[in-house]
């Protein structure tokens, strides 16, 4: 269970990952789940309308290798503020909160959404700037360790082409991590659609 | 945490973790990427930080299932159960607590039922208990629960499969590089070993480790048994970019 580290002392495994179950809004998106939210929650806002940055909506569904969209899906997101900054101190008394959660409900036919900004460009530590991106992590039942992705923009074509870790990316599959502009007006809204299988399946990563 | 835009963290083995096809445990069949992972070579500020909750403010029973669903009523309220106290400790890989990191919870009722619309198992629900819990580790990286023991329920994969009983745990923090959702099951339990979605994993200590313990001598006299369970997550690898020269 335990393996020599290179200074001599044990290294424990990490706690396997066990599905989060086609009941995970009682824990994690409780009025998804028909259960009274409490005083705070974490849920589908990352940023308010008050936080510095262009507003926008993220909109999505995530499909299945059948191509059904996954009713029972949790997506977690974490970004970094319109400066390009990751706000750790989690706090919902702030406009701009950095992390968030959100799950269909039973009427949404699988689709999930965020009201967030347009994150700024992240410094690699390479160098170079990364293109604007949210961090998604997916979890429901039938998926036994979390799934990690990126959305990118498709109004960020130059930065999306010199951003040094997209460009890292196998070629034919950079275009699933591109979400794209669906409406204008005061909040614009990006569509996203996961794929879990199939010709276009999603890219997710290991890290 | 301040540091977190200057750890990395110890790989994740992959092979000790379910295997995301697991054609026993039905669902994962179109749920499972079938191309492979990106790995990333350099892990980026994107990776490497993560909400930390220090000031998150959580209320007085959100760790206490007993009193949580309808607080202000009185010992009449209590669900329906063995109660049990669930406590342990978060540490990394090197065994150095993880402070501060969020710790939720949930689980189904005494009878196996989950207070979710979409559970409609036969077992009754409880107006006593909702299941769900929540709380952030200490300095010391310790949790601690107060809830009662869920019963075992089935569940449509094999037209027989019953799930032992478990609390499914989340483990949010200090990055995304350590998200973790795991279960935790109890010492004892016969259903563990025929369970599908326990045979996700390859290495029967693996299944061992997410196996609570009774701990009589944490237990409460004539109150609450223990059980204790403690959770790994990936060792820190301090200065990261420092390093990086
Ligand atoms: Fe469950």
């Amino acid at each position: 269970m335990t393996q020599p580290t290179k200074d001599g002392g044990l290294m424990y495994p990490e706690s396997p990952s066990q599905t989060a179950g086609p009941y995970v809004h009682i824990g994690l998106a409780l009025e998804v789940a028909g259960l009274p939210p409490r005083d705070d929650e974490i849920g589908p806002t990352i940023a308010t309308t008050a936080a510095e940055g262009e507003p926008i909506e993220i909109v999505g569904t995530v499909i299945d290798g059948n191509g059904d969209a996954v009713e029972d899906i949790l997506v977690e997101a974490w970004q970094a503020d319109a400066n390009g900054v990751y706000q750790t101190d989690f706090r919902t008394d702030r406009a701009f909160r950095g992390f968030g959660r959100s799950a269909p409900g039973e009427n949404d036919a699988g689709q999930w959404s965020f009201q967030s900004v347009k994150p700024g460009r992240v410094t690699h530590p390479n160098g170079g700037e990364m293109a604007p991106h949210i961090n998604l992590m997916l979890f429901a039942r039938g998926i036994n360790i979390h799934l990690n992705t990126r959305l990118h923009f498709d109004d960020e074509s130059t930065a999306n082409a010199a951003c040094p870790f997209f460009n890292g990316l196998p070629p034919s599959r950079r275009d699933t991590l591109v979400a794209r502009r669906e409406s204008d007006g005061e909040t614009a809204r990006y569509r996203f659609e996961i794929h879990l299988q199939g010709p276009q399946e999603t890219l997710f990563f290991d890290f | 945490m301040a540091q977190n835009d200057r750890t990395a963290f110890v790989m994740r083995d992959r092979g000790w973790h379910p295997r995301p096809y697991a054609p026993a445990y039905k669902t994962t069949v179109a749920r499972s990427p079938q191309q492979s992972l990106v790995s990333l070579q350099t892990p980026t500020a994107s990776e490497l930080t993560g909400p930390d909750f220090d000031n998150f403010v959580l209320g007085p029973v959100d760790n206490d299932l007993l009193l949580n669903f309808r607080p202000g009523t009185d010992r009449d309220g209590l669900p329906i159960g063995e109660r049990i106290i669930v406590y342990g400790r978060v540490v990394d890989q090197y065994n150095k607590p993880v402070p501060g990191t969020l710790v939720e919870i949930w689980q189904a009722n005494a009878g196996g039922r989950y207070r979710h619309k979409k559970d409609a198992y036969m077992a009754p629900l409880d107006p006593n208990f909702g299941g769900v819990g929540r709380t952030v580790t200490d300095a010391d990286g310790w949790y601690r629960f107060r809830t009662i023991k869920p019963g075992p329920y089935p569940w449509p994969n094999d037209v027989n499969s019953w799930r032992p009983a478990h609390i499914h745990v989340s483990v949010m923090g200090p990055a995304i590089s350590t998200r973790l959702i795991t279960q935790l099951y109890f010492e004892g339990d016969p259903l563990i070993p025929l369970c599908p979605i326990m045979h996700t994993l390859n290495d029967p200590d693996a299944i061992d480790t997410l196996v609570a313990r009774l701990d009589k001598a944490g237990s409460r006299p004539m109150d609450s048994l223990a059980y204790r369970f403690d959770i790994v997550t990936r060792g820190a690898l301090q200065t990261y970019f420092e390093n990086q020269g």
